[in-house]
């Protein structure tokens, strides 16, 4: 690992003023960046660490929605009652990230900024349409994904808390790679009164993504049966050492029909 | 250089580090307790899992600067007054290793678990908090067995770590 300028701002407006600098990178829990980081494939001349900042944690109802802190861990999501009794899908998610160590220093806000293609969050902001709020505004999850590794957030820009809406029914499935635990294929499926998301991780080139043509006909009918005839085109789908695309693809619909029928054993 | 300053198996620490320093590095080279062992280096491996402020992390990947100010437990803090850690008594009674490489890691893992999870660990719960440690001598059956009796041993001996 090069060495870098390390700095622990106590608020945000001084972690923004760190931000400034040239070559500055923000560190959260840190779960990928410092593996990055060994590796060299990074070499950020600051690192500004979020985590003193307490205005960025915590868990808390606000009428619909479900708000978390860009600073809490995977851990306190997973064991957060808050977000049990409302959206036991997202706290299901999170208790299956990455282990037991990694979820004690992994951050929503981390996962969400760095938008791994095969990362958790994306595909439950995706799902349930979230909205991540920054220091600046706030962006709608439809708006915020942008492609592999990429999102809308401006280089002076900081997730400070991501807001859920409430769902009637939800569910996460994920087939795990055995290795790293990330998505092979993750689908996670919402149900609120506007009508059905579904959104894919793990398997996009670009990253996560909706599936419109299931979203249609679970709105018609919210079973699995709706999407058996669903076909997933492979096109654009990741192909690499752990599955190809068309693997992939067939993977996507039998995850999403288990989080349907998951969804729709929830009681609500 | 950064100054870090933290508590380490109970005992303040002061000490200059680089900044890219982690923790794993400052806990083995500069301090010496080489107890918690550096396998994959790649964060899979759990071998060099100790506490932070009362939670199991990876201390590859974590950075000494990050811990500043935290309470910190090694695999060398367990022990007490010359008498093993429950946790570390029932690997030893129940065969729960063989080269020991991975032990420290799986035991501070273990203490983690039974910490969150309480004192009856069925074999399930105990074989996925398990999923961020690797062992290569001994399929895990007895470390799951040493858990197991482990956790039951430290009933009203629970402790800070």
């Amino acid at each position: 690992m090069y060495d870098f300028n390390f700095h622990r701002p106590k608020d945000l407006a001084s972690a923004l003023g760190f931000l400034q600098a040239d070559e500055a990178k923000l560190i959260a829990g840190g779960q990928t960046l410092i593996p990055t980081l060994k590796q060299r494939l990074a070499a950020p001349k600051h690192l500004v660490d979020l985590s003193l900042i307490e205005a960025l944690t915590g868990i808390e109802r606000k009428g619909r929605n479900i708000v978390i802190g860009a600073m809490t861990r995977h851990a306190e999501v997973a064991a957060s009652g808050v977000v049990r009794k409302a959206i036991p899908a997202l706290s299901d998610l999170a208790d299956g990230i990455g282990d037991p160590a990694v979820r004690n220093r992994g951050t929503i806000g981390g996962s969400v900024a760095n938008n791994d293609p095969s990362a958790d969050y994306p595909a439950a902001c995706l799902a349930l349409a979230a909205t991540i709020i920054t220091n600046k505004r706030e962006i709608p999850a439809d708006d915020f994904f942008k492609g592999l590794f990429e999102t809308a957030l401006e280089p002076d820009e900081i997730i400070t808390q991501i807001s859920f809406p409430v769902p009637l029914k939800a569910a996460y499935m994920k087939f795990p790679n055995p290795a790293s635990r990330y998505a092979l294929v993750g689908v996670f499926v919402a149900k609120d009164g506007k009508g059905v998301r579904v959104a894919v991780t793990g398997a996009g080139e670009s990253g996560v993504f909706r599936v419109p043509a299931m979203e249609r006909a679970l709105d018609k009918k919210f079973a699995p049966k709706s999407i058996e005839n669903v076909k997933i085109d492979p096109n654009g789908l990741i192909a690499d050492l752990h599955g190809s695309a068309e693997y992939r693809a067939h993977l996507i619909g039998v995850m999403a029909r288990r989080a349907v029928d998951a969804a729709a054993k929830t009681p609500k | 250089m950064p100054k870090v300053s933290l508590s380490v198996n109970g005992k303040a620490v002061s000490a200059d580090v680089e900044a890219r320093t982690l923790l794993v590095t400052f806990l083995r080279e500069q301090l010496k307790l080489t107890g918690t062992h550096i396998g994959c280096d790649t964060s899979q491996c759990g071998a060099c899992v100790v506490h932070v402020d009362g939670k199991a992390v990876k201390s590859c990947t974590m950075l000494a600067v990050q811990a500043d100010g935290a309470r910190v437990v090694t695999i060398e803090g367990l022990a007490a007054d010359g008498a093993l850690h429950p946790m570390q008594e029932a690997f030893r009674e129940n065969h729960g290793l063989q080269c020991g490489f991975c032990t420290p890691g799986m035991i501070m893992t273990a203490v983690d678990l039974v910490n969150r999870e309480g004192n009856d660990l069925d074999e399930q719960t105990i074989r996925e908090g398990l999923e961020g440690n690797l062992c290569r001598c001994t399929g895990y059956h007895n470390i799951v067995k040493s858990i197991a009796a482990g956790a039951k041993a430290m009933k009203g001996k629970r402790r800070a770590a």
